[in-house]
Protein backbone atom coordinates (compact mmCIF):
# COMPACT_ATOMS: atom_id res chain seq x y z
CA UNK A 1 0.00 0.00 0.00
CA UNK A 2 2.05 3.00 -0.81
CA UNK A 3 0.72 6.55 -1.06
CA UNK A 4 1.87 9.01 -4.18
CA UNK A 5 4.38 10.41 -2.64
CA UNK A 6 6.96 11.09 -5.28
CA UNK A 7 8.57 14.24 -5.83
CA UNK A 8 8.10 16.49 -8.27
CA UNK A 9 11.68 16.50 -9.36
CA UNK A 10 11.13 12.56 -9.29
CA UNK A 11 8.59 13.11 -11.75
CA UNK A 12 10.33 15.12 -14.09
CA UNK A 13 10.79 13.12 -17.93
CA UNK A 14 14.94 12.04 -17.94
CA UNK A 15 17.27 14.72 -19.33
CA UNK A 16 14.19 17.50 -18.20
CA UNK A 17 15.49 20.67 -17.51
CA UNK A 18 11.97 21.82 -16.66
CA UNK A 19 12.04 23.19 -13.03
CA UNK A 20 9.84 20.95 -11.18
CA UNK A 21 8.11 23.91 -9.14
CA UNK A 22 7.03 24.63 -13.12
CA UNK A 23 5.49 21.50 -13.55
CA UNK A 24 1.89 20.33 -13.61
CA UNK A 25 0.80 18.31 -10.53
CA UNK A 26 -0.88 15.21 -12.51
CA UNK A 27 -3.80 14.05 -10.64
CA UNK A 28 -3.85 11.70 -7.86
CA UNK A 29 -0.36 12.87 -7.28
CA UNK A 30 0.10 13.74 -3.26
CA UNK A 31 1.88 17.10 -2.13
CA UNK A 32 1.74 15.80 1.37
CA UNK A 33 -0.29 18.83 2.77
CA UNK A 34 -3.47 18.11 4.97
CA UNK A 35 -6.08 20.71 2.77
CA UNK A 36 -9.23 21.33 5.11
CA UNK A 37 -11.62 19.67 3.92
CA UNK A 38 -10.66 18.39 1.03
CA UNK A 39 -9.97 14.61 0.63
CA UNK A 40 -6.43 13.51 1.21
CA UNK A 41 -5.48 11.90 -2.44
CA UNK A 42 -3.50 8.74 -2.63
CA UNK A 43 -2.17 6.18 -5.28
CA UNK A 44 -5.27 3.60 -4.23
CA UNK A 45 -7.51 5.77 -3.74
CA UNK A 46 -8.57 4.56 -0.27
CA UNK A 47 -7.76 6.73 3.03
CA UNK A 48 -4.65 5.74 4.61
CA UNK A 49 -6.23 6.62 7.82
CA UNK A 50 -9.15 4.10 7.41
CA UNK A 51 -6.92 1.55 5.84
CA UNK A 52 -4.62 1.83 9.02
CA UNK A 53 -7.41 2.07 11.20
CA UNK A 54 -8.94 -0.85 9.80
CA UNK A 55 -5.83 -2.97 9.95
CA UNK A 56 -5.70 -1.95 13.81
CA UNK A 57 -9.14 -3.11 14.39
CA UNK A 58 -8.14 -6.20 13.01
CA UNK A 59 -5.46 -6.92 15.21
CA UNK A 60 -7.25 -6.11 18.00
CA UNK A 61 -9.53 -9.20 17.33
CA UNK A 62 -6.60 -11.00 18.07
CA UNK A 63 -6.75 -9.30 21.87
CA UNK A 64 -10.22 -9.84 22.49
CA UNK A 65 -9.90 -13.43 21.31
CA UNK A 66 -6.95 -14.59 23.07
CA UNK A 67 -8.95 -12.85 26.48
CA UNK A 68 -11.83 -14.55 24.91
CA UNK A 69 -10.66 -17.75 24.83
CA UNK A 70 -8.53 -17.58 27.98
CA UNK A 71 -11.71 -17.18 29.74
CA UNK A 72 -13.93 -19.84 28.22
CA UNK A 73 -10.86 -22.24 29.14
CA UNK A 74 -10.99 -21.44 32.99
CA UNK A 75 -14.18 -20.39 33.64
CA UNK A 76 -14.79 -23.54 35.13
CA UNK A 77 -11.71 -23.62 37.34
CA UNK A 78 -13.06 -22.67 40.71
CA UNK A 79 -13.43 -25.02 43.02
CA UNK A 80 -16.56 -24.78 45.60
CA UNK A 81 -16.46 -20.36 45.14
CA UNK A 82 -18.60 -18.27 43.45
CA UNK A 83 -19.50 -18.93 40.11
CA UNK A 84 -21.73 -17.11 37.13
CA UNK A 85 -24.62 -18.65 38.79
CA UNK A 86 -24.70 -17.34 41.86
CA UNK A 87 -22.56 -14.40 40.63
CA UNK A 88 -24.22 -12.56 37.39
CA UNK A 89 -26.98 -10.30 37.71
CA UNK A 90 -28.36 -10.70 33.89
CA UNK A 91 -31.40 -7.85 34.02
CA UNK A 92 -28.84 -5.52 35.09
CA UNK A 93 -26.10 -6.29 32.57
CA UNK A 94 -28.43 -6.20 30.03
CA UNK A 95 -29.35 -2.67 30.93
CA UNK A 96 -25.81 -1.70 30.66
CA UNK A 97 -25.89 -3.73 27.27
CA UNK A 98 -28.30 -1.55 25.92
CA UNK A 99 -27.00 1.68 26.72
CA UNK A 100 -23.98 0.61 25.02
CA UNK A 101 -25.79 -0.22 21.73
CA UNK A 102 -27.61 2.87 22.33
CA UNK A 103 -24.18 4.99 21.79
CA UNK A 104 -23.72 3.01 18.97
CA UNK A 105 -26.27 4.72 17.74
CA UNK A 106 -25.86 8.23 19.22
CA UNK A 107 -22.37 7.50 17.22
CA UNK A 108 -23.37 6.77 13.74
CA UNK A 109 -25.57 9.96 14.20
CA UNK A 110 -22.53 11.57 14.88
CA UNK A 111 -20.55 10.70 12.29
CA UNK A 112 -23.74 10.98 9.73
CA UNK A 113 -24.14 15.41 11.40
CA UNK A 114 -20.17 15.30 10.70
CA UNK A 115 -20.69 13.93 7.17
CA UNK A 116 -23.07 16.89 6.66
CA UNK A 117 -20.39 19.49 7.85
CA UNK A 118 -23.07 19.94 10.79
CA UNK A 119 -21.07 20.67 13.38
CA UNK A 120 -23.58 21.60 16.26
CA UNK A 121 -25.33 18.11 15.99
CA UNK A 122 -21.56 16.56 15.32
CA UNK A 123 -20.78 17.93 18.83
CA UNK A 124 -24.37 16.92 20.42
CA UNK A 125 -24.15 13.54 19.43
CA UNK A 126 -20.53 12.54 20.41
CA UNK A 127 -21.42 14.13 23.51
CA UNK A 128 -24.00 12.19 24.25
CA UNK A 129 -22.48 9.33 22.99
CA UNK A 130 -19.14 9.89 25.67
CA UNK A 131 -21.94 10.30 28.23
CA UNK A 132 -23.93 6.40 27.55
CA UNK A 133 -20.38 5.52 27.36
CA UNK A 134 -19.77 6.67 30.75
CA UNK A 135 -22.63 5.60 32.24
CA UNK A 136 -21.70 1.71 30.38
CA UNK A 137 -18.38 1.85 32.39
CA UNK A 138 -19.86 3.24 35.92
CA UNK A 139 -22.60 -0.03 35.46
CA UNK A 140 -19.21 -2.35 35.10
CA UNK A 141 -17.54 -0.80 38.22
CA UNK A 142 -20.77 -0.87 40.26
CA UNK A 143 -20.74 -5.28 38.99
CA UNK A 144 -16.74 -5.12 39.57
CA UNK A 145 -17.41 -3.74 43.11
CA UNK A 146 -20.15 -6.39 43.59
CA UNK A 147 -18.73 -9.11 43.22
CA UNK A 148 -15.66 -8.18 45.06
CA UNK A 149 -18.10 -7.59 48.20
CA UNK A 150 -19.01 -11.08 47.30
CA UNK A 151 -15.50 -12.58 47.72
CA UNK A 152 -14.61 -12.37 44.18
CA UNK A 153 -11.18 -10.89 44.24
CA UNK A 154 -8.94 -10.66 41.16
CA UNK A 155 -6.73 -13.69 42.47
CA UNK A 156 -9.33 -15.65 44.43
CA UNK A 157 -9.59 -18.47 41.36
CA UNK A 158 -8.53 -18.46 37.24
CA UNK A 159 -12.37 -17.80 36.90
CA UNK A 160 -11.94 -14.58 38.52
CA UNK A 161 -8.49 -13.85 37.01
CA UNK A 162 -9.85 -14.16 33.47
CA UNK A 163 -13.37 -12.50 33.63
CA UNK A 164 -11.75 -9.52 35.29
CA UNK A 165 -8.96 -9.02 33.19
CA UNK A 166 -11.38 -9.88 29.80
CA UNK A 167 -14.11 -7.29 30.81
CA UNK A 168 -11.28 -5.43 32.43
CA UNK A 169 -9.37 -4.69 29.25
CA UNK A 170 -13.15 -4.17 27.39
CA UNK A 171 -13.29 -0.89 29.96
CA UNK A 172 -10.19 0.51 29.12
CA UNK A 173 -11.07 0.10 25.84
CA UNK A 174 -14.08 2.36 26.28
CA UNK A 175 -12.36 4.46 28.66
CA UNK A 176 -10.01 5.30 25.98
CA UNK A 177 -12.73 5.84 23.36
CA UNK A 178 -14.59 8.22 25.79
CA UNK A 179 -10.93 10.14 26.04
CA UNK A 180 -11.34 10.17 22.20
CA UNK A 181 -14.72 11.41 22.14
CA UNK A 182 -14.05 14.63 24.65
CA UNK A 183 -10.96 15.59 22.98
CA UNK A 184 -12.54 15.27 19.79
CA UNK A 185 -15.89 17.62 21.17
CA UNK A 186 -13.46 19.80 22.51
CA UNK A 187 -11.43 19.96 19.51
CA UNK A 188 -14.00 20.76 17.48
CA UNK A 189 -15.36 23.13 19.88
CA UNK A 190 -11.62 25.34 19.12
CA UNK A 191 -12.27 24.59 15.47
CA UNK A 192 -8.66 22.32 15.95
CA UNK A 193 -9.40 19.92 13.59
CA UNK A 194 -6.94 19.57 10.33
CA UNK A 195 -7.86 17.93 7.39
CA UNK A 196 -10.97 15.76 6.71
CA UNK A 197 -13.62 16.65 9.74
CA UNK A 198 -16.00 13.62 8.79
CA UNK A 199 -12.80 11.43 8.45
CA UNK A 200 -11.43 12.20 11.43
CA UNK A 201 -15.32 11.53 13.52
CA UNK A 202 -15.70 8.34 11.23
CA UNK A 203 -12.19 7.03 12.42
CA UNK A 204 -13.17 7.24 16.25
CA UNK A 205 -17.02 5.62 14.93
CA UNK A 206 -15.25 2.86 14.32
CA UNK A 207 -13.34 2.15 17.37
CA UNK A 208 -16.18 2.74 19.36
CA UNK A 209 -18.41 0.65 16.93
CA UNK A 210 -15.69 -2.23 17.44
CA UNK A 211 -15.60 -1.58 21.44
CA UNK A 212 -19.35 -2.25 21.17
CA UNK A 213 -19.26 -5.72 18.90
CA UNK A 214 -16.76 -6.57 21.23
CA UNK A 215 -19.50 -6.58 24.15
CA UNK A 216 -22.26 -8.01 21.76
CA UNK A 217 -19.55 -10.93 22.16
CA UNK A 218 -18.51 -11.06 25.60
CA UNK A 219 -22.24 -10.31 26.54
CA UNK A 220 -23.49 -13.48 25.21
CA UNK A 221 -20.81 -15.38 25.56
CA UNK A 222 -19.86 -14.73 29.30
CA UNK A 223 -22.93 -13.94 30.62
CA UNK A 224 -25.75 -15.78 28.93
CA UNK A 225 -24.28 -19.13 27.68
CA UNK A 226 -23.99 -20.94 30.49
CA UNK A 227 -21.04 -22.38 32.51
CA UNK B 1 6.68 6.99 -16.12
CA UNK B 2 6.41 5.21 -12.71
CA UNK B 3 3.58 3.03 -12.05
CA UNK B 4 1.72 1.44 -9.02
CA UNK B 5 -0.49 -1.12 -8.12
CA UNK B 6 -3.16 -0.88 -6.47
CA UNK B 7 -4.80 -3.61 -4.15
CA UNK B 8 -6.33 -5.12 -6.02
CA UNK B 9 -3.07 -5.77 -8.47
CA UNK B 10 -3.96 -3.63 -10.96
CA UNK B 11 -0.59 -2.01 -12.48
CA UNK B 12 -1.14 2.25 -13.26
CA UNK B 13 0.89 4.59 -14.69
CA UNK B 14 1.66 7.74 -12.40
CA UNK B 15 -0.54 10.61 -12.45
CA UNK B 16 -3.62 8.34 -13.99
CA UNK B 17 -6.76 8.47 -12.41
CA UNK B 18 -7.75 5.29 -10.89
CA UNK B 19 -11.20 6.76 -9.73
CA UNK B 20 -11.88 6.51 -13.48
CA UNK B 21 -10.55 2.63 -13.81
CA UNK B 22 -11.67 1.13 -10.25
CA UNK B 23 -15.10 2.38 -9.21
CA UNK B 24 -14.88 -0.86 -6.94
CA UNK B 25 -11.82 0.18 -5.40
CA UNK B 26 -13.31 3.61 -4.16
CA UNK B 27 -14.86 4.12 -0.85
CA UNK B 28 -18.85 5.01 -1.55
CA UNK B 29 -21.27 6.71 1.26
CA UNK B 30 -23.97 4.72 2.01
CA UNK B 31 -26.44 7.44 0.22
CA UNK B 32 -29.33 5.31 0.47
CA UNK B 33 -29.03 4.81 4.24
CA UNK B 34 -30.58 8.23 5.92
CA UNK B 35 -30.51 8.79 9.91
CA UNK B 36 -33.94 7.19 10.67
CA UNK B 37 -32.66 3.76 9.04
CA UNK B 38 -29.82 4.18 11.66
CA UNK B 39 -32.44 4.23 14.44
CA UNK B 40 -34.53 1.08 12.59
CA UNK B 41 -31.16 -0.49 12.53
CA UNK B 42 -30.61 -0.02 16.36
CA UNK B 43 -34.31 -0.78 17.30
CA UNK B 44 -33.65 -4.24 15.65
CA UNK B 45 -30.44 -5.01 17.67
CA UNK B 46 -32.20 -3.68 20.61
CA UNK B 47 -35.10 -6.85 19.91
CA UNK B 48 -32.42 -8.79 19.13
CA UNK B 49 -30.37 -8.52 22.39
CA UNK B 50 -34.25 -8.85 24.22
CA UNK B 51 -34.72 -11.89 22.30
CA UNK B 52 -30.91 -13.05 23.85
CA UNK B 53 -31.76 -12.08 27.02
CA UNK B 54 -34.98 -14.18 26.85
CA UNK B 55 -33.89 -17.15 25.22
CA UNK B 56 -31.78 -17.84 28.23
CA UNK B 57 -34.42 -17.86 30.82
CA UNK B 58 -36.35 -20.63 29.05
CA UNK B 59 -35.46 -24.00 28.95
CA UNK B 60 -34.07 -24.45 25.20
CA UNK B 61 -31.97 -27.13 26.31
CA UNK B 62 -29.07 -28.11 24.30
CA UNK B 63 -30.49 -25.36 21.25
CA UNK B 64 -29.64 -22.74 23.54
CA UNK B 65 -25.74 -22.14 22.54
CA UNK B 66 -26.70 -22.62 18.59
CA UNK B 67 -29.64 -20.12 18.90
CA UNK B 68 -27.64 -17.54 21.39
CA UNK B 69 -24.41 -17.97 18.28
CA UNK B 70 -26.50 -17.05 15.53
CA UNK B 71 -28.36 -14.24 17.22
CA UNK B 72 -25.01 -12.90 18.56
CA UNK B 73 -23.41 -13.25 14.96
CA UNK B 74 -26.39 -11.32 13.48
CA UNK B 75 -25.68 -8.35 16.01
CA UNK B 76 -21.90 -8.47 14.94
CA UNK B 77 -22.72 -8.60 11.06
CA UNK B 78 -24.82 -5.81 11.46
CA UNK B 79 -22.88 -3.39 13.22
CA UNK B 80 -19.86 -4.03 11.37
CA UNK B 81 -22.11 -3.97 7.87
CA UNK B 82 -24.17 -0.80 8.60
CA UNK B 83 -22.77 1.01 11.74
CA UNK B 84 -19.31 0.43 10.17
CA UNK B 85 -20.42 0.74 6.70
CA UNK B 86 -18.33 -2.18 5.25
CA UNK B 87 -21.43 -3.54 3.27
CA UNK B 88 -20.68 -0.13 1.01
CA UNK B 89 -17.25 0.02 1.94
CA UNK B 90 -14.27 -0.90 -0.38
CA UNK B 91 -14.05 -4.23 -0.19
CA UNK B 92 -10.59 -4.12 1.23
CA UNK B 93 -11.54 -3.37 4.59
CA UNK B 94 -13.73 -6.06 4.88
CA UNK B 95 -11.11 -8.12 4.45
CA UNK B 96 -9.05 -6.44 6.77
CA UNK B 97 -10.95 -6.71 9.56
CA UNK B 98 -12.31 -10.28 9.04
CA UNK B 99 -9.21 -11.63 8.57
CA UNK B 100 -8.23 -10.67 11.40
CA UNK B 101 -11.41 -11.97 12.65
CA UNK B 102 -11.27 -15.30 11.37
CA UNK B 103 -7.19 -15.93 12.11
CA UNK B 104 -8.45 -15.83 15.29
CA UNK B 105 -11.47 -17.79 16.00
CA UNK B 106 -9.21 -20.67 14.21
CA UNK B 107 -6.02 -19.48 16.25
CA UNK B 108 -8.16 -19.78 19.39
CA UNK B 109 -10.21 -22.73 18.52
CA UNK B 110 -7.37 -24.73 17.53
CA UNK B 111 -5.67 -23.61 20.90
CA UNK B 112 -8.66 -24.38 22.75
CA UNK B 113 -9.03 -28.21 21.15
CA UNK B 114 -5.78 -28.69 22.48
CA UNK B 115 -7.02 -27.78 26.03
CA UNK B 116 -9.99 -30.27 24.80
CA UNK B 117 -12.27 -27.72 25.42
CA UNK B 118 -14.79 -29.10 23.21
CA UNK B 119 -14.34 -32.41 24.40
CA UNK B 120 -17.93 -34.20 25.87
Amino acid sequence: MSDATINPADAAPVGSDAPAEHMAIPAGYDDGQDHIGLEHHTSTGLSNTKLAMWLFLGSECLLFGGLISTYMLYRNRRADTLGPDQLWDIPFTSATSFILLMSSLTMVLGVQAAKRRDDRNTRLWLTVTALLGGLFLAGQIYEFTVFYREGLGFTTNLFASSFYTLVGFHGAHVSVGIIMLMATVGMLLRNRVHGNKAETVEMIGLYWHFVDIVWIVIFTLVYLIPA
Amino acid sequence: MSTDTTTTGTEHHFGEDITAIEPDAIPHEHKDLRDRDYVFIAFLLLILTALEVAASYIELGSLLVPILLIMMAIKFVTVASFFMHLRGDARIFSWMFYAGLFLAVGVYAAALTTFHFFAP
